[in-house]
């Protein structure tokens, strides 16, 4: 027999309303045991906060211990104190942001005029990201303002970004970009 | 927010306004659902009826932009009634402070005003008219019957006895009998042992005064001893998992981590910044914990600079940029520069300003003038690929793009702090995809290459650059344990501190063993404490609640600041250090008594809001070794006369920039005349305006989060939401003639998007007045690239760009538009 993902979900709501055996007219106990059992042996579990709003919902993560090392399984943590095992509606698709096809794997870059992205190295990106800093910043760097005051600063390069960073990220970032001479650092808060 | 999420099952009584915790912080409603069942009330008060409306108590809608005329009518009703907390307000807050002879209000206008000939800021005010009588001694003049006509308490009584309920009626569209049983059920939470909370969000924020709203609310809380107790507070529903903690690491131009201040032009040493920013107290009662300003500024230094900031060079203080002293470098002046020309290079990390920006058609013709762009993301947005978007064309945009992919966050290893400032750590599942890294790999390998650049070639004024501390590696990768700890800061010399011997390279226990001579470093003083010899705190997961049962969960994660779980709680105990509330009780003082007085001093429960004892012993007297409780603020006092607002210190109801009114019913000032608005010709504005007859506002839907970049290349999230939508009521889509699922035009001042109409009794019009005013909203989740279809594109189009004069967020939940069938 084959299902579709609504009509698991039909099947596995009923069992879970306590119908051991539906009407289907085969037992999914069994199959709801083996498929947490696959969890389990075949996977490492880790500990994850959700990436989403900031309640700060507690997850497990399933990852593979074999093939391509990739997610299996993403549900909420019951052992955390907040959520005791409950996502939403977007908590709960976290997995589907990991695993997603969408996303991108290769630094890109696009030249002046262009119309296109074109793949590079991330060795080629980096070396050139901190040359246009440095030139630009160079170029642009203010000792003084109006006044004659000591200012230490450029106001032609600009950050914005982000409550997306973990807190360590947060701090090397700012601790770059204020050494930088950047005042024009922003983020999500302010919007 | 000043409690946290699990404590809003200690209500009684919850408001949620602003905000629509069912829907955008789902799990929340697990403790508001805990408390309704033990009998909490729920209050809602929204535009619009949502899931929240769905599970209230009472339920009533106001007009976008009318939050201070709603909650200033209840300001009113609890004075006229007599339902303030008289001893909370007369001991714990600002309300016996008597005010100067300069103050005054009249017409919508406080004393001190000057308009703006230029410049985005409308006008601006002379504050020193709204200062404090001090005593000789230099300790504010109190006057504890609160009876004097110059007392703060006279003061509010008189400024919001112009906010009755016929005209706060008539301003905000909800009927007076509505407003009487909110006001009614909320203020019963002013008896003592009864707590109200309140839920709010952006629906308080995005407005022209947006600081206003939250204020007026802060003024009920204190007035009604909701501040420092379980199940009351100020509560912030912080929408994005670690804005919490970007915001206290400071990603803004204004603030240093951990809140100290960006330094100003004038500031031209370590010592008169220092100067400048610690707050003075002559009284001996106030911690004005701002006090210890010094050591939290050079153990910063410090941190930012490692060995190199030493004593002789003022610990690298003027390595770092210094802002002008008066001006403004927020977001919107970020865009309103790069928009002239003024800007060349542009980081956007880990955030989408192309739809997440008001008045985003600006926000993206800006970025046609830059020289080059940086992109880090997970997903291509409408930021890195904004050279292709609608209405460009690439072949005339010199921008150079960067596009960087970045790893999801269950990809690598880190911290977050929630909404309740919980530091919560988060362990690594799988690698990173593909060639995708984790942000934190990304910085520091850019950071070492723009290090190597200077050291190798020379370049301007170098030294903050060569000398960065930028040691956050193991095995040459990045290690999110050695910036924690580094953020939580060690001690840099042995020395001896409180009597005990710290050795150097050891990490301090917390923010009261920092110090100012640079023998200590700590790259967030709100985090010392965080990670610590014991180890990394935010990892702790005990299931084990606090003696008090209250659900503070001591020993899971961490908080700052030192683990305290409801911040002002010394406020939840009387001036004896017994709790107000007996019951649900946050901390209680357990110190010995001998003949009335206490002999010795011990808290239990909560981490106490600072050790020392009650402000009276058991018999009545009052002692001098204790002190007032809202330690943060310089005299010690909860603030119902905020005078370092710019626009007074009283919230006064002011229209949206855009409203459907002609005139503002409390004064001749209609709009905030501190109000920030940008005039280029991107920043079309219309008020009044027949071609916009509708009310805006823009919202959220469960399914998706924020611009949608998170959610919109999903495939489950896309099939629950797939369309831009516009929701009306069906009294409007009756007189445009529009059926539910059509497709239409919702047109501002500034550009045009196409909605599905979504036509429901969610939405109701108003009576205003004699008129009747019809309201839509909009979710701002949507942009060109996802879906592929090009169709779908962000609300944030329509936005206008103006904002509170405070904070310079912009008022995306209040503008006119027009709705039109295609």
């Amino acid at each position: 027999m084959k299902l579709d993902r609504r009509d698991f979900i039909k099947i596995s709501g009923a069992t879970a309303a306590g119908i051991a055996v539906s009407g289907l007219g085969f037992d999914l106990k069994q199959v709801k045991s083996h498929a947490g059992m696959l969890k389990t042996r075949y996977a490492k579990e880790s500990t994850t906060i959700c990436c989403y709003c900031a309640v700060g919902c507690g997850a497990i993560v399933h990852t593979s211990k074999r093939g391509d090392g990739r997610v299996m399984n993403i549900e909420g943590d019951p052992d955390h104190v907040i959520n005791q095992g409950s996502l939403c509606s977007k908590g709960s698709s976290i997995k589907q942001l990991v695993e997603n096809e969408n996303r991108l794997t290769e630094p890109m870059y696009r030249a002046p005029y262009s119309d296109k992205w074109q793949t590079v190295s991330w060795d080629w990106a980096l070396n050139n990201i901190a040359d246009r800093v440095k030139k630009t910043r160079d170029e642009s760097f203010e000792k003084t303002n109006a006044k004659g005051q000591t200012v230490n600063r450029t106001t032609k390069i600009a950050s914005v970004g982000s409550a997306a960073l973990d807190n360590e990220e947060c701090w090397i970032y700012q601790s770059l970009m204020r050494s930088l001479g950047l005042v024009y650092i922003e983020h999500q808060a302010r919007i | 927010m000043t409690n946290h999420w699990i404590d809003i099952k200690n209500s009684d009584c919850i408001l949620i306004m602003g905000s629509n915790a069912a829907e955008n912080h789902p799990i929340s409603f697990k403790y508001v659902t805990q408390a309704m069942e033990k009998g909490a009330k729920l209050i809602n008060v929204d535009p619009r009826f949502t899931r929240t409306s769905s599970k209230a108590d009472i339920y009533t809608a106001l007009r976008s932009g009318t939050d201070i005329a709603f909650l200033g009518g209840m300001i009113k009703y609890i004075l006229e009634n007599n339902l303030y907390n008289h001893e909370y307000t007369a001991a714990y807050t600002n309300a016996p402070f008597i005010v100067g002879e300069a103050y005054g209000f009249k017409d919508g206008l406080f004393a001190g005003y000057t308009k703006n000939e230029e410049g985005p800021s409308a006008g601006s005010y002379d504050k020193s008219k709204w200062a404090f009588e001090m005593d000789a001694n230099g300790v504010p003049k109190l006057d504890r019957t609160l009876k004097n006509k110059k007392t703060v308490f006279q003061l509010m009584k008189e400024h919001y006895s112009r906010y009755d309920l016929d005209t706060v009626s008539k301003v905000t569209g909800t009927p007076k009998e509505d407003l009487i049983e909110v006001y009614k059920t909320y203020a019963a939470t002013g008896k003592t042992g009864k707590a109200g909370t309140i839920m709010y969000a952006m629906g308080w924020t995005q407005h022209t005064v947006g600081t206003q709203n939250i204020r007026t609310m802060a003024m009920i809380q204190l007035m009604l001893g909701n501040m420092g107790v379980a199940g009351g507070g100020v509560n912030a529903l912080r929408g994005e998992s670690n804005v919490q903690g970007s915001t206290d690491h400071c990603l803004l131009w204004h603030i240093w981590p951990g809140y100290l201040k960006t330094p100003r032009a004038s500031n031209n040493s370590l010592e008169a910044y220092n100067k400048k920013w610690t707050p003075k107290s002559q009284d001996p009662l106030s911690a004005n914990w701002w006090q210890n300003y010094p050591k939290y500024s050079v153990s910063l230094l410090k941190s930012f600079f490692g060995k190199t900031a030493t004593k002789d060079n003022q610990f690298g203080y003027n390595w770092l940029p210094k802002v002008d002293d008066g001006s403004v470098y927020s977001w919107f002046d970020i865009f309103d520069s790069m928009y002239k020309g003024d800007v060349k290079g542009f980081f956007a990390w880990g955030q989408n300003p192309a739809c997440s920006g008001s008045n985003a058609s600006k926000v993206r013709k800006s970025m046609e003038e830059l020289d080059w762009m940086v992109n880090v993301n997970i997903f291509d947005n409408e930021t890195g690929s904004f050279w292709k978007g609608p209405g460009t064309d690439a072949s005339k945009i010199k921008t150079e793009v960067f596009m960087l992919p970045a790893a999801v966050s269950v990809e690598k290893e880190g911290s977050i702090t929630n909404s309740g400032r919980w530091m919560q750590w988060r362990y690594q599942g799988p690698k990173p995809l593909g060639n995708s890294r984790p942000d934190g790999d990304i910085i520091m390998e850019l950071g070492q290459r723009i290090k190597e650049a200077y050291k190798k070639g020379g370049g301007v004024f170098k030294d903050p650059i060569v000398n960065l501390k930028w040691d956050y590696e193991t095995n040459g990768a990045y290690d999110p344990h050695k910036a924690a700890k580094e953020i939580n800061g060690y001690f840099t010399k042995d020395v001896t501190v409180k009597g005990k011997l710290c050795k150097k390279g050891t990490l301090v226990p917390s923010f009261a063993w920092l110090q100012t001579d640079g023998s200590t470093s700590s790259g967030n003083w709100l985090y010392c404490n965080s990670y610590t010899e014991k180890g990394n705190m935010s990892a702790r997961r005990s299931q084990q609640d606090a003696p008090n049962n209250i659900g503070l969960y001591p020993e899971f994660a961490w908080c700052w600041p030192v683990n305290r779980r409801i911040i002002y709680n010394r406020a939840s105990v009387d001036p004896k250090g017994r709790p107000w509330d007996k019951k649900d009780w946050v901390i209680k003082f357990a110190g010995e008594e001998k003949d009335g007085k206490y002999v010795s001093k011990k808290w239990i429960g909560d981490v106490p809001d600072g050790g020392w004892y009650p402000l009276e012993n058991p018999d009545g007297s009052k002692r001098k070794d204790s002190k007032h409780p809202f330690i943060m603020r310089k005299h010690g006092f909860g603030q119902i006369f905020g005078p370092g607002r710019a626009d007074g210190p009283f919230p006064e109801h002011y229209e949206p920039l855009e409203c459907p009114v002609e005139k503002n019913s409390f004064s001749s000032q209609m709009v905030n005349p501190t109000a920030v608005v940008y005039n280029t010709k991107a920043d079309a504005h219309a008020t009044c305006d027949p071609r916009f007859p509708f009310v805006g506002t823009t919202y959220r839907v469960s399914e998706h989060w924020q611009t949608g970049l998170m959610t919109r290349p999903q495939p489950w999230l896309m099939e629950l939401q797939p369309n831009m939508f516009v929701e009306m009521s069906e009294e409007l889509a009756k007189l445009r003639g529009i059926k539910n699922g059509e497709r239409v035009n919702v047109t501002s001042a500034r550009s045009s998007v196409e909605c599905t109409a979504i036509v429901t009794k969610r939405f109701k019009p108003f009576k205003i007045g004699y008129a009747t005013v019809h309201q839509v909203g909009v979710p701002w989740h949507y942009g060109w690239r996802w879906p592929a279809t090009g169709t779908e594109e962000s609300a944030n189009l329509l936005t206008p760009s103006a904002g509170d004069p405070n904070t310079r967020i912009p008022e995306t939940k209040a503008f006119m538009v027009n709705v039109t069938k295609l």
